[in-house]
């Protein structure tokens, strides 16, 4: 039989974390990739090519990383452990962090394509119409870019659903606070639970389908009239 | 009105270099500034709206300076108060007829339109006739209808002048006559002085009280279109003594205006 502590309780937190993690991606996603669509900086390149580092680094190298800017020693973590007594490893919100960095890729280039798709003129129009910067950004460049930026969202988030590598070196395996879905289908396997791997596949592979299916609903050029 | 641009800006693209070097004052509430594609009339009127920033010079409207590099001076588009009607009008696709009208009233703070937006609004659309369209979006409309609701959406915060870029250049030939009209219409009704750049012949002819020749990014000579020579006794345009003028270019010889002249029969 299956036991809700095997399949609920990593369900939940995977989808919390993933939710968390979508949200960050997005909001840095954003925000990075309208400054690289609209401005011309000394270092562009290299950002955009940070930004997307994530997408073809082995997550365990990029867990690593995070193991060391955020671990005691390290010095992000250093500094939150002196100043704010936080500690982020084997933590579900390390596990937030892993994820976001691995689903940023996704969410950055959706939102710079969407962007770089909003026609200039528009913003022009609205400057002339006496609008200040951040009313341009959120009355016509946010308005005509959200199908996009929702589109890379949902596959930030089937992304942050499905992180396995980073999560594990930074957040671990620990049921019921930092094992999320895909590494519990790794432990039930390992633990010859079939039934228990089984069930957590088709509930994985149930949300990522549908999701796909919604963000290629939402990006159809038909949609957008 | 007084407008007075004395700009410079170099543009470089492929390899190829364009030097725009415009000077030139308006006085009249109708200026037209005529010139073929190409010549740097739309970077102009950019740059009096703020959309585009010179290298060098001034540009003023009413005594008030907008622009002047010498003192540092560039007034954002925001705070210009001039309305600019884009070539295709630029109506924002996500909006209806009444949001766009209302737009430039609505901080980003506020959900919907205030009450007295929303009557200036309705007494918009009643004077642009385009009652009972309020709830239509941009690409429900005809040609003609988005030219009216951008000429709304730019009139409602009462501009110190209207800038319209080639503004019947997207018009059936039929309907170009009655906008032109129209325009003139809603300029006096909304003592708004105008300037329009073109390069239709019949722009200047029915619009313009002066004219501003551009060529090749330099500025020729300004017309005063009022004087007795480009009118009948009735003083009613003569549009063949304009003809000839636009013929003639911009150094006052009879040559050929680069490519668009030659399009006019």
């Amino acid at each position: 039989m299956l036991s809700s502590h095997e399949v609920l309780v990593p369900l939940l937190l995977t989808l919390k974390v993933a939710g968390w993690a979508t949200l960050l991606a997005t909001v840095a996603g954003v925000l990075i990739a309208f400054t690289i669509a609209r401005f011309r900086f000394p270092g562009r390149e290299i950002l955009d090519a940070m930004m997307t580092l994530p997408m073809v680094m082995p997550p365990t190298v990029l867990g690593y990383y995070l193991l060391v800017l955020l671990g005691r020693r390290g010095p992000i973590g250093g500094w939150l452990e002196a100043n704010l007594g936080i500690s982020l490893i084997f933590t579900w919100q390390g596990a937030v962090i892993a994820a976001a960095i691995v689903a940023l890729p996704l969410v950055y280039k959706g939102a710079r394509a969407a962007l770089e798709g909003v026609e200039p003129q528009f913003e022009q129009a609205a400057r002339v119409l006496g609008k200040s910067e951040t009313s341009v950004f959120l009355q016509v460049t946010l308005p005509l870019a959200w199908r996009g930026i929702l589109a890379g969202a949902m596959l930030a988030f089937a992304r942050a659903m499905g992180e396995f590598g980073a999560t594990l070196m930074v957040a671990g395996s620990l049921p019921g606070r930092t094992q999320t879905l895909s590494i519990a289908v790794y432990e039930a396997v390992q633990a010859g639970k079939d039934d228990v791997a089984n069930f957590l596949v088709i509930v994985t592979s149930v949300v990522c389908i549908t999701i796909l299916l919604a963000s290629g609903r939402l990006l159809r050029p038909a949609a957008a009239a | 009105m007084r407008i007075d641009v004395d700009i410079r800006k170099t543009l470089r693209s492929n390899g190829r270099e364009f030097v725009l070097d415009a000077k030139f004052i308006c006085e009249d509430d109708r200026s037209v500034v005529f010139g073929p594609s190409g010549a740097g009339k739309s970077i102009t009127l950019r740059a009096i709206a703020g959309l585009e920033t010179p290298d060098h010079g001034r540009i003023a409207i009413a005594g008030k300076v907008l622009f002047d590099s010498s003192l540092g001076i560039d007034v954002p588009a925001r705070d210009r108060s001039v309305a600019y009607l884009f070539q295709d009008y630029a109506l924002f696709p996500h909006l209806s007829v009444v949001e766009n009208i209302g737009f430039g009233l609505k901080p980003w703070w506020q959900r919907g339109l205030s009450a007295d937006v929303m009557r200036r609004v309705d007494e918009l659309l009643e004077l642009f006739e385009l009652r009972g369209l309020g709830r239509a979006f941009p690409v429900e409309l005809s040609g003609g209808q988005r030219q009216r609701v951008a000429l709304a959406r730019a009139l409602i915060r009462h501009p110190d002048v209207l800038l319209l870029d080639e503004p019947f250049a997207a018009l059936d030939p039929l309907l170009r006559e009655r906008m032109r009209d129209e325009l003139l219409k809603t300029r006096s009704l909304f003592k708004v002085p105008m300037l329009v750049i073109t390069h239709d012949p019949d722009d200047v002819a029915v619009l313009a009280e002066s004219l501003v020749v551009m060529e090749q990014g330099r500025v020729g000579q300004t017309v005063d279109l009022k004087s007795s020579s480009y009118r009948d006794e009735e003083g009613h345009v003569n549009d063949r003594a304009i003809r000839a003028l636009l013929v003639r270019g911009m150094d006052g010889k009879a040559q050929p205006l680069r490519s668009s002249i030659r399009a006019v029969k």
